[in-house]
């Protein structure tokens, strides 16, 4: 029997595999690749709940996470495609400009 | 009527900020004529209310409430009644007079502006207090003229600090100080005076305190007169604090005529008159009162027989003349210390402005020895002075015989032979020390002329505006009669009671002294006066080094307190409080330093953090007490 | 059934995701990256939003693995990644805690038998219609709004790319063409 239950701890170990994706990662590209597992990983939350409550309304938000995802990764990389330009490198040890 | 109680009080005060407006600026004579002539209407202004005041009708005036605090509450209350109308004529005749000198006086002097508003300002604190009708107001007229005293007495601040064997003043700023701070310790004492009267009786208004005093135990009533005479002992310069006196003689000479004479100077006999009720209950502490009185009139009076210093002479015989004014007052002879406080702000106040004028032609020396027969080129001045000093000596009909005398005859009447015999060889003193003033400064050889001084007599003005200062020297001994039954409408009723035979005995004996001193002065002036005995009797060292009291208050009193200052400020002020903020702040600074670095620019350091705020947040929602 | 294909999911994707945090080469990142949102429109169908699952293939696998691609070629990341992680214990010890703070978090309330699905709630939902025609209801009546916004947002986010990527823009590139066509054409006339 698949309970709520499950699905939600499953959402809680990939949005802390995201998580620790996003602390480990230096290089710009893979923590972005980290962003998405993270955001998936509430999007199996939502359908869930969406299931077992019988609402509909988790799917809606679900589908909306979607199309922010894809625009912020359009504007993302488009931003990260500058920065390469300018700077050759996307290691995130090279950008430590605002260091105060 | 109520009008003039007010005119008389504010007038002063708006010449004084008059005055003020051009304090920054070079002379400019319309702040003397100003300030002068607004200090003839408020004597205008006394004068009437002096001819209104009588049996019954006083004139007290509530200006408005001051202070409402539960049960405490204080106006700004003023009363003209005899004794205060008294003083209120005294206080503005002399102060109109010396503003009139002044402005010949301070003719080259840049901060004349400054000086007008000081002046100006002294005298509306000196009616403040004359006028007030309660213990507050008094306590803050009080501090009002020992502001303006320090202000005007240190009225050339610029002047250097020098040892005391060059001057025993030091500077104009330090003897200022001086004068400030022994009056601000006396004032401890008046000030506990007054709590004590509050915590009492509940209210500080003269007639509420006067009404209810009797109603306290004894040994209250002697507290709070001691307390409150000690207070009187600071402004009146009785000993032991009385340092400040001659050394408050670095002021300008108007200053001197005007504070140091006739008016600061005999607000603590004011105060002791005014509280004749508190005192006529303890005559214990009455009799302590004038035993302080004679002791200081004999003291004083044996340091000026020797000094060279001008105005220091002066000075002293002030200090003389207050210790026998203060005789009067303990004794209960409250008329009779009034009268001679009248008397003496007149003849004592023009000595100082004949002084003034000597000092003026001489280009400011101050030690007589260096004078001498001026008396061919200053013959108004020395003719006046010679009218005042007579006065002093108690010489009849000049006014000072009238009072002295009285004194004399309360002192002996009441059985207190010693504090006559005293109050008797001061006489005689004051006779010789004045005559050998007049006898150095204006006759003998010409010493000035080596210096290369031209001296010349003053202006016409301010020749005139001693005149009736001179004239009153002489004519005011015969109002007695009308002063007394004036004013004894509220102090008690006086008289000392001697028969006829000794009453003529104590007149020809104290004449007699007063006579011989004056001939010994003018006699032995051609061999040097007294000088050279008290030279050779070793006491001259003594006396002109003033019993080396102020000395012995340096070693004893400042210089510990100095070292005690400095103690505190190194060890516990620096080492302490500074480094208790310093810590405080030192360790803001270090933890924001810290705290620094986690700014490192670097965005996996972010993140890190981040998370670690994430699981925080999460912690403190989740796991709560209780779940 | 389903309890098997839940299980089979979710240890794919587990396996997938972990691929992708941990891995050195940045190609193999992405092919995991990208199976792992394949194997997760599964668990969608798995949970009845058919709808979603279709959109989560066409536009995260499609669309958003297309550009991460089209990133990687330009980024030149396909030799291997240097990374120098410092810190590891802060890091292990960061996701230790926070994984099992969230996973608590999540099954407390059920394992202990807290949490009652309420039935008096206001479910949205439409009664006889599948998975799609419900979607398709609900984002055009009730969620109008968001979903104008949301295409604002997207048209925002293209124009945006558009402008950051490319060079010249203050040269439109149609007219330059028609000059041009119109000098040769003016030349060859002249040449003629």
């Amino acid at each position: 029997m698949i309970t709520l239950t499950h699905y939600l701890v499953l959402s809680a170990i990939l949005f802390s595999i995201g998580l620790v994706g996003v602390i480990r990662r230096k290089n710009l590209l893979l923590l972005f690749f980290s962003t998405e597992i993270m955001l998936n990983a509430v999007n199996i939350g939502f359908a869930a709940i969406s299931k077992f409550y019988g609402d509909l309304t988790g799917q809606m938000f679900s589908f909306f996470i979607i199309a922010v995802a894809a625009s912020e990764v359009a504007v993302g990389l488009g931003l990260l495609v500058l920065w390469y330009k300018r700077n050759g490198t996307i290691d995130l040890e090279s950008m430590q400009e605002m260091k105060g | 009527m109520e009008n003039y109680v007010y005119i008389a009080l504010f007038a002063p005060l708006v010449g004084s900020l008059f005055a003020a407006l051009f304090g920054d600026k070079p002379k400019t004579l319309i702040t003397g004529v100003v300030t002068s002539f607004l200090l003839f209407v408020s004597w205008f202004a006394s004068i009437r209310l002096l001819g209104y005041v009588g049996e019954n009708t006083i004139v007290h005036v509530k200006m408005m409430d001051w202070i409402a605090a539960g049960n405490f509450n204080i106006d700004f209350g003023f009363v003209a009644d005899q004794v205060s109308v008294i003083m209120m004529v005294t206080v503005t005749t002399v102060s109109t007079l010396v503003h009139i000198y002044s402005i010949g006086y301070m003719d080259h002097d840049k901060s004349f502006n400054r000086y007008f508003s000081y002046l100006s300002a002294f005298v509306f604190s000196m009616m403040i207090l004359v006028m007030s009708d309660n213990f507050l107001g008094l306590f803050i007229g009080w501090e009002g003229v020992g502001l303006c005293s320090w202000l005007l007495i240190g009225f050339w601040y610029h002047k250097e600090d020098v040892s005391t064997s060059v001057n025993p003043a030091i500077s104009p700023a330090y003897a200022a100080n001086e004068a400030f701070i022994m009056n601000r310790i006396a004032d401890l004492g008046m000030l506990i005076g007054i709590f004590m009267i509050y915590w009492n009786l509940g209210s500080l208004e003269y007639d509420t305190v006067f009404a209810n005093i009797g109603s306290l135990s004894t040994g209250t009533i002697t507290l709070i007169g001691i307390f409150l005479f000690i207070g009187a002992m600071g402004k009146s310069a009785q000993f032991p604090l009385h340092t400040w006196l001659a050394n408050a003689m670095e002021g300008p000479t108007p200053v001197s005529a005007l504070i140091h004479a006739a008016t600061m100077v005999t607000a603590g006999v004011y105060l002791v008159v005014r509280s004749n009720e508190i005192y006529a209950l303890i005559p214990n502490v009455g009799y302590f009162i004038a035993c302080v009185g004679a002791f200081v009139a004999v003291f004083a009076a044996s340091m000026a027989l020797v000094n060279m210093e001008l105005k220091r002479i002066i000075a002293y015989s002030t200090l003389s003349q207050l210790g026998y004014m203060f005789v009067a007052a303990g004794l209960g002879a409250y008329w009779i210390a009034l009268f001679h406080l009248m008397a003496h702000a007149f003849f004592k106040s023009v000595l100082f402005l004949g002084a003034g004028n000597v000092m003026h032609a001489m280009d400011d020396e101050k030690y007589i020895n260096k004078m001498g027969g001026l008396s061919k080129v200053m013959p108004w001045t020395m003719g006046i002075m010679t009218i005042a000093s007579l006065a002093l000596a108690g010489i009849w009909p000049f006014a000072g015989f009238f009072s002295k005398d009285k004194i004399l005859e309360t002192a002996f009447s009441s059985h207190h032979y010693f504090l006559w015999f005293m109050l008797w060889i001061g006489a005689g003193m004051t006779a010789y020390y004045s005559f050998r003033l007049i006898m150095v400064v204006f006759f003998g050889k010409e010493n000035y002329k080596k210096d290369g001084k031209h001296p010349h007599e003053a202006y016409p003005y301010v020749i005139a505006a001693m005149l009736p200062l001179a004239v009153l020297a002489v004519i005011a001994g015969f109002f007695e009669e009308p002063f007394v039954e004036y004013v004894t409408a509220i102090l008690p009723e006086y008289e000392p009671h001697v028969s006829s035979g000794t009453f003529m005995f104590l007149l020809v004996v104290t004449l007699g002294i007063a006579l011989s001193g004056i001939a010994l002065a003018v006699i032995k002036f051609s061999k040097g006066n007294f000088d050279e005995f008290f030279k050779k009797i070793g006491v001259h060292r003594v006396l002109i080094n003033q019993y080396f009291i102020p000395d012995f208050y340096q070693k004893a009193i400042c210089e510990p307190y100095g070292k005690l200052s400095e103690m505190a400020w190194k060890k516990i002020d620096m080492k302490i409080v500074d480094a208790t903020v310093d810590f405080i702040a030192g360790f803001i600074y270090k933890t924001g330093d810290k705290a620094r670095a986690m700014q490192t620019g670097n965005l996996s350091t972010n993140l890190k953090w981040m998370t670690l705020g994430l699981i925080l947040l999460l912690a403190a929602i989740f796991i709560r007490p209780g779940m | 059934m389903e309890a098997i294909a839940f299980y089979l999911f979710s240890i794919i994707t587990i396996g997938m995701f972990l691929i992708v945090v941990f891995s050195k080469n940045a190609l193999y990142a992405m092919s995991a990256l990208a199976g792992g949102m394949i194997v997760i429109s599964g668990f969608f169908f798995l949970l009845d939003a058919d709808f979603l699952g279709v959109v989560q293939i066409i536009v995260y696998t499609g669309a958003v693995m297309a550009l991460y691609a089209f990133g990687m070629m330009f980024f030149d990341t396909t030799k291997d990644v240097k990374e120098n992680i410092k810190e590891t214990k802060i890091i292990y010890g960061l996701w230790i805690a926070a994984g099992i703070l969230i996973i608590v978090m999540v099954s407390a309330p059920f394992i202990s038998d807290k949490l009652m699905l309420d039935a008096s709630i206001s479910h949205y939902t439409v009664i006889g219609a599948n998975n799609p025609q419900a979607v398709g209801i609900f984002l055009f009546t009730k969620y109008l709004v968001q979903f104008e916004l949301a295409a604002v947002m997207l048209l925002v986010a293209m124009i945006a790319g558009i402008i950051l990527v490319s060079k010249k823009m203050d040269v439109s590139l149609t007219t330059t063409i028609d000059q041009e066509v119109e000098k040769e054409e003016f030349h060859q006339k002249d040449a003629k």
